[in-house]
């Protein structure tokens, strides 16, 4: 880009999006998650815990903020004037919004977390040296540092419990931080077979395991190039734009009912996760 | 106002004096020097509980994961930054006062360096790879990720240690020729031999050691400033509330040359002491010394008004928020006695009559660093309490005995570099000093009757 260019298109230029030079082609893994079902059952914790490996610290580590939680599902209170006390409670399932402009992958020194292809923000364990300074930069808080050696010292996973670590994802040793993945061992899978296959990965041929065990179906997750899916459908519906800090809903006026939204948006992280927001008595 | 110095010192009187510090300190020395150690014995048994347990045990969390290691790394960078001061800027602007003291405020920003760059391996996860972060190349090609302000922090800082290493070394080797023609058996004849280089004191020797300096000199005060704007941009580069502000590195750099030159009159007043420095170390430079350090906390605390102002006036209601929390949440009482000890305190400083009063000087410089620590603590705790996003906001973090002990034990490590180099090398400049003894006594010569102040 050209010192001319770069005055003459200068907010342009501040405007820009990363993919907007390269658009993603095949994959896009996205997700919305309707806060209106969710009914905060932490079903999605206890199966993330399960499929990636996640070590139950305890309840002492707990308390100090040690824990794992990938998906961690957050209260809020909205009790003013409520016949019945906590009635108004809401929950937000909160996991890596796997923005398209990651605060947590420029600051990283090593490059331990990356872009991929598919628009996942990936984090290499092997190359992680624990500088934490992608948590310090992570607005919503959703990556975890092993603070101490789970596997190994700690012995997390006694025997016979070794035996139900899931064999397709790494067990993470100290010092190395992780965060939610969008189950990428489902997606490789999912990728490989439909290559073999001569296809994309249709809708709904892969899950993550949040969405998987979801009693009320809050959690949709797919591929949003695919415009066959579901998470594509919602998205349009709501007139959610990956490439856009500010969405048609804050604009819109009341009598169009938009609740497609994004978290710290005005961030401009370009997350790809998509809440739609809780309906309330006087909306309905 | 005194004399810096006396013009009537005989230079051979210098070499005997400064000469003696290397042999028979007062016992003092060697109670601080035990004193220090025994820090770094707290410190060493603090990392190796940390490093065999993990980092859970500094009882920092997933969303403080940043503690006091980082703001002790900040301040002890910070530290390093008035020897480049004293010695360079100063040297360039023809301040003459700096001569005899330059040298040991150079050792200090070589050793300070030296404390803070193990704040950074004690700092991280898996300091068994911390060599990631360097450059190397490798069969898999893998590189540091350039845009992080962290490699930058590693590039400045292992490029400022280097040259403020060669800086000292190269300031210093009339002094160490001057040693070795001096003593005259043993290791230190050894080690002056080898380190003098030769020296003679030829007209071309001192030609070329002249341009040598200057060029250090010239070299390093760029990259002083440069050292600890990009340390700021490791929280100004960032998103988070409060560390988002575009006055930080100026900020930072000016808290730096504040803590430093308050450690400057801290170690002033040791070494005055242990190695009966009165001579040299001098009431009139002291007083010199004071009233830049005051003309410096003046500075910073303008530019921390400033910081205060960008974020009440920015739209950014969460940074606004946290300043508001900052001054009235947990963290109020270390808010306000970094405002007390930064900015109020300093202001003693302006009265003459503190000026050279050493005893109330030593306690308020330490004070003053005390307070400049806060500062640093203060940027990076109620950050992580407050950020963007409200789930961080009900986790209280109180950093663990462990955290402490190394924090602690890094001041016995800085003590424990500082005095074994005051013991082992001449810490006050004796070639520099006999030129400002020259250069005082011809102008008395030249102008015998003035009158009042000179």
């Amino acid at each position: 880009m050209s010192i001319t260019n770069l005055l003459e298109n200068w907010s342009d230029f501040r405007q820009q999006h990363p993919s907007d030079d390269r658009p993603h082609r095949e994959y896009k893994w996205a997700m919305s998650i309707d806060l209106d079902s969710c009914t905060g059952c932490n079903a999605c914790s206890v199966a993330c815990y399960a499929e990636n490996n996640l070590p139950v610290v305890g309840k002492e580590k707990f308390a100090h903020g040690h824990s794992h939680h990938w998906i961690r599902i957050e209260r809020y209170w909205d009790n003013d004037g409520r016949e019945f006390a906590d009635q108004g409670a809401q929950f937000l399932p909160m996991l890596c919004q796997h923005c398209e402009s990651a605060p947590c992958e420029t600051v990283c020194p090593v490059g331990a977390t990356n872009h991929t292809a598919d628009g996942l923000n990936s984090q290499v364990y092997n190359r992680c040296v624990g500088s934490r300074y992608c948590n310090a930069n992570c607005p919503y808080k959703v990556r975890y540092f092993n603070w101490y050696n789970y596997p190994t010292i700690d012995n997390v996973w006694p025997e016979p419990m070794n035996q139900q670590l899931n064999p397709d994802v790494t067990v993470r040793s100290k010092g190395v931080m992780e965060k939610c993945t969008f189950c990428v061992q489902r997606l490789t899978v999912a990728k490989s077979d439909a290559r073999t296959k001569g296809r994309s990965v249709l809708d709904g041929e892969v899950q993550t395991a949040c969405q998987q065990v979801c009693p009320t179906g809050a959690i949709s997750f797919g591929n949003l190039v695919d415009p066959e899916a579901k998470v594509g459908k919602q998205w349009m519906k709501q007139q959610v734009d990956l490439n856009k800090d500010k969405q048609a809903k804050d604009a819109a006026e009341e009598a169009v009912k938009l609740r497609g939204y994004r978290i710290l948006e005005e961030l401009r992280t370009y997350p790809s996760v998509m809440y739609l927001e809780q309906l309330r008595e006087s909306a309905i | 106002m005194g004399k810096d110095i006396r013009e009537d010192i005989a230079w051979a009187q210098i070499n005997k004096d400064v000469l003696k510090s290397l042999e028979s300190p007062r016992r003092m020395y060697w109670v601080i020097l035990f004193i220090a150690i025994a820090m770094i014995g707290v410190a060493v048994g603090s990392e190796i509980y940390q490093y065999t347990t993990g980092m859970g045990v500094s009882n920092k969390n997933n969303s403080h994961v940043w503690g006091l290691y980082i703001a002790t790394f900040i301040f002890w960078i910070g530290m390093s930054h008035s020897g480049t001061l004293l010695s360079a800027i100063l040297h360039l602007m023809h301040a003459d006062w700096r001569k005899p003291i330059y040298r040991f405020a150079e050792a200090m920003t070589t050793f300070s360096l030296m404390t803070a760059g193990l704040f950074v391996l004690v700092h991280l996860g898996r300091l068994w790879q911390v060599y990631y972060v360097m450059p190397y190349p490798n069969e898999r090609w893998v590189w540091p990720n350039f845009q992080s302000p962290l490699v930058w922090d590693m590039f400045a800082i292992a490029t400022y240690l280097s040259s403020s290493v060669l800086f000292l070394y190269v300031g210093m080797i009339p002094d160490l020729a001057i040693c070795r023609d001096n003593i005259h058996a043993g290791w230190r004849k050894k080690l002056y031999t080898v380190m003098s280089l030769g020296w003679e004191g030829t007209d071309r020797q001192w030609r070329n050691f002249r341009i040598t300096y200057l060029t250090i000199a010239c070299f390093l005060i760029p990259l002083a400033v440069s050292v600890h704007s990009i340390v700021a941009s490791d929280f100004a580069m960032s998103n988070m509330p409060g560390w988002h502000v575009t006055s930080f590195p100026p900020y930072f750099v000016a808290g730096a040359l504040y803590s430093g030159c308050a450690a400057i009159i801290t170690l002033f007043i040791i070494l005055r002491y242990v190695f009966r420095f009165e001579e040299y170390m001098t009431l009139p430079i002291m007083k010199k010394l004071v009233r830049l350090t005051f003309a410096i906390a003046m500075v910073w605390t303008y530019l921390n008004l400033i910081e205060f102002a960008s974020v009440w006036y920015g739209h950014d209601q969460t940074a606004k928020d946290q300043l508001i929390f900052k001054a009235t949440g947990p963290y109020a009482p270390f808010f306000w006695a970094m405002i007390f000890f930064g900015s109020i305190l300093p202001l003693m400083l302006a009265f003459k009559r503190f000026q050279t009063h050493l005893p109330i000087l030593f306690v308020v410089s330490i004070l003053l660093n005390v307070g400049m620590w806060l500062e640093r603590w203060m940027i990076i705790a109620p950050s992580f309490a407050h950020g963007h996003y409200p789930w961080t906001w009900d986790h209280d973090q109180w950093p663990s005995l462990v955290q402490w002990g190394i924090v602690f034990g890094s001041f016995g490590w800085f003590t424990l570099l500082f005095m074994v180099f005051c013991k082992v090398f001449p810490s006050v400049s004796m070639y520099e000093v006999k030129e400002m003894v020259y250069h005082r006594s011809l102008a008395l010569k030249h102008k015998p009757a003035v009158k009042g102040e000179y």
